[in-house]
C-alpha cells in the first residue's frame, strides 16, 4: 500500500514538474519577442511555431540564395527579421548579440551543441538596420552612422 | 448597297458606347498604377534582377583630387569596413597590406612628361570576370544586373580570384569580424570586393557610397549608372567624351570606365 502511493505521488509530481516545465519554457519564449516588433502581434513566427523550430535553417538557407544571386529582399524568412523581432536589450537598452548562450538563438544552440556560424559574418543586434531609402537618406543627411555596434560574435559555444 | 452600308454605320448602339467607355475606364484604372509603381520603384527588389541593366562607373580623372580619399572613407563607412583594427601582432606594415579595402587612391605617374594622375580604384566588375573563371566553388559570381560580387555562403577562402584579378580588387579578411552592419554581412575566411553598393541597388537608391561623397566634396569625379540605357548620364557622358578601360588588351569588357588616363 505504502509502495503503491509513493508510486501513484511520484507520477503525480513528475506530471505537475512536466507541465511547469513547459510553462516556463513557454514564458521563456515570450521573453524573447521584442515589444511592439512584428513578431508580437502574431500569432506565430512566419510559418507555425513547429515548423519554425524544426526548419527554420532550410527556410533561410533557400531564401539566401534569393537575396544573394537575385537580389530579393522581400522574402519572408530573413536572418535579419529573426534578429529585429527576437533581440533583447539590456537595462541600458544595448540590445545583446541574438547569439549570445543566453539569448533568443544562442540558447536552443548552446543546449542542442549545434554550432552558429550564422552571426561570424552577419550582425548579431540590429545594426544600421535597413528601413527604407528616405529614412536612410534622412539619417545619412544628419549625420547619424550605425546605431549600435554589436560585440560579440559566435565564438563562445 | 452604298445607302445600306452608311446606314449601317450611322446606326451606333449608346448601350455599346457606354460599355466601351466603362471598360476603357476601367482597364485605365487596373494599368496604371502598375506603370506608376514600376516608374517610381523605390521599395525593396521583389522581383530578380535581369540583364535589362548593367550597373557600371565612370571616372573622370581629371576632376579626381590627389589626396582627397573621400570615396575610400565613404566605402569604409558604408560597408563597416572602419570597424576593422590592427591586431597586436601584427606590424603596422603587414596590416597595411592586409586590411580590407574595396577601393584604393591610385597616384599614375608618367616618367617622360612628369604629369600625375590620381584615381580611385576598385572591382572593375567586367563582362568576363576571370575571379569568376577560377572559382572553384562558384562563390564568385556575377550578377545579372552587371555586378561582380561573392556568395560569402560558398566561399571557402582559397583566394585564387585575388590571383586572377588583374586589378588587385580583392581582399581576403584574415581576422574575425565584429560589429558588422545588418545591410553588409562580412566574416573571417571569405574574399570580399566592391559590390557597387548591392544593398543601395536592392532597396531602389540612386547612386552609391563613393559618388555621393565625391559629389559632396564638390568634385563630381564619379559618375554611377546604367550603362545599358542609352538614356542614362552616365551612357550620354560615355558617348562624349573619350574613355578607356584599364587593361583593355584582356578584353574583359570593364564596368568601370575612366577618362583622362
Amino acid at each position: 500500500m505504502a509502495t503503491a502511493v509513493l508510486r501513484a505521488s511520484l507520477v503525480a509530481v513528475g506530471l505537475v514538474w512536466t507541465l511547469a516545465v513547459q510553462t516556463v519554457q513557454a514564458e521563456d519564449v515570450k521573453r524573447y519577442v521584442v515589444e511592439g516588433s512584428r513578431a508580437a502581434g502574431l500569432e506565430s513566427c512566419v510559418e507555425p511555431t513547429e515548423r519554425i523550430r524544426r526548419q527554420h535553417m532550410e527556410f533561410i538557407k533557400h531564401q539566401r540564395i534569393a537575396t544573394v544571386h537575385e537580389g530579393i529582399r522581400t522574402e519572408k524568412y530573413s536572418l535579419s527579421g529573426c534578429v529585429d523581432c527576437h533581440i533583447s536589450y539590456d537595462q541600458e537598452r544595448v540590445p545583446r548579440p541574438i547569439n549570445d548562450p543566453d539569448q533568443f538563438c544562442g540558447a536552443c544552440h548552446a543546449f542542442a551543441a549545434i554550432d552558429l556560424n550564422c552571426f561570424d559574418c552577419h550582425a548579431a543586434v540590429p545594426n544600421g538596420a535597413r528601413l527604407d531609402a528616405t529614412a536612410i537618406a534622412a539619417h545619412r543627411a544628419a549625420g547619424v552612422g550605425p546605431l549600435v555596434q554589436s560585440r560579440r560574435d559566435g565564438e563562445d559555444h | 448597297m452604298k445607302d445600306e452600308n452608311e446606314a449601317i454605320d450611322e446606326a451606333v448602339d449608346p448601350s455599346r458606347r457606354a460599355f466601351m467607355g466603362v471598360a476603357a475606364g476601367v482597364t485605365a484604372a487596373v494599368v496604371a498604377p502598375g506603370v506608376l509603381l514600376h516608374a517610381v520603384a523605390a521599395a525593396p527588389r521583389s522581383e530578380p534582377v535581369t540583364a535589362d541593366v548593367r550597373w557600371g562607373l565612370l571616372i573622370d580623372t581629371a576632376k579626381c583630387v590627389d589626396g582627397c580619399s573621400a570615396c575610400v572613407a565613404a566605402c569604409d563607412r558604408e560597408n563597416g569596413l572602419d570597424m576593422q583594427s590592427k591586431p597586436e601582432s601584427q606590424s603596422p606594415l603587414k596590416w597595411d597590406s592586409q586590411k580590407a579595402v574595396w577601393i584604393r587612391k591610385v597616384k599614375l605617374q608618367d616618367n617622360q612628361t612628369g604629369r600625375v594622375t590620381t584615381l580611385p580604384m576598385m572591382c572593375q566588375h567586367c563582362e568576363h570576370p576571370p575571379c569568376v573563371d577560377v572559382c572553384p566553388t562558384g562563390a564568385s559570381f556575377k550578377r545579372a544586373d552587371g555586378i561582380v560580387m561573392v556568395d560569402r555562403h560558398l566561399c571557402i577562402g582559397c583566394r585564387y580570384c585575388m590571383m586572377a584579378c588583374p586589378y588587385k580588387a580583392r581582399n581576403f579578411i584574415h581576422e574575425a569580424v565584429h560589429g558588422q552592419l545588418t545591410a553588409v554581412p562580412r566574416g573571417k575566411g571569405c574574399v570580399e570586393s566592391c559590390n557597387l553598393c548591392v544593398h543601395r541597388r536592392d532597396f531602389g537608391e540612386e547612386s552609391t557610397a563613393c559618388v555621393d561623397a565625391c559629389a559632396a566634396e564638390g568634385h563630381h569625379a564619379i559618375v554611377f549608372g546604367d550603362l545599358k540605357d542609352p538614356a542614362s548620364p552616365i551612357s550620354q557622358l560615355l558617348k562624349d567624351m573619350p574613355s578607356r578601360q584599364i587593361r583593355e588588351d584582356l578584353s574583359l569588357n570593364t564596368g568601370v570606365r575612366y577618362s583622362g588616363v
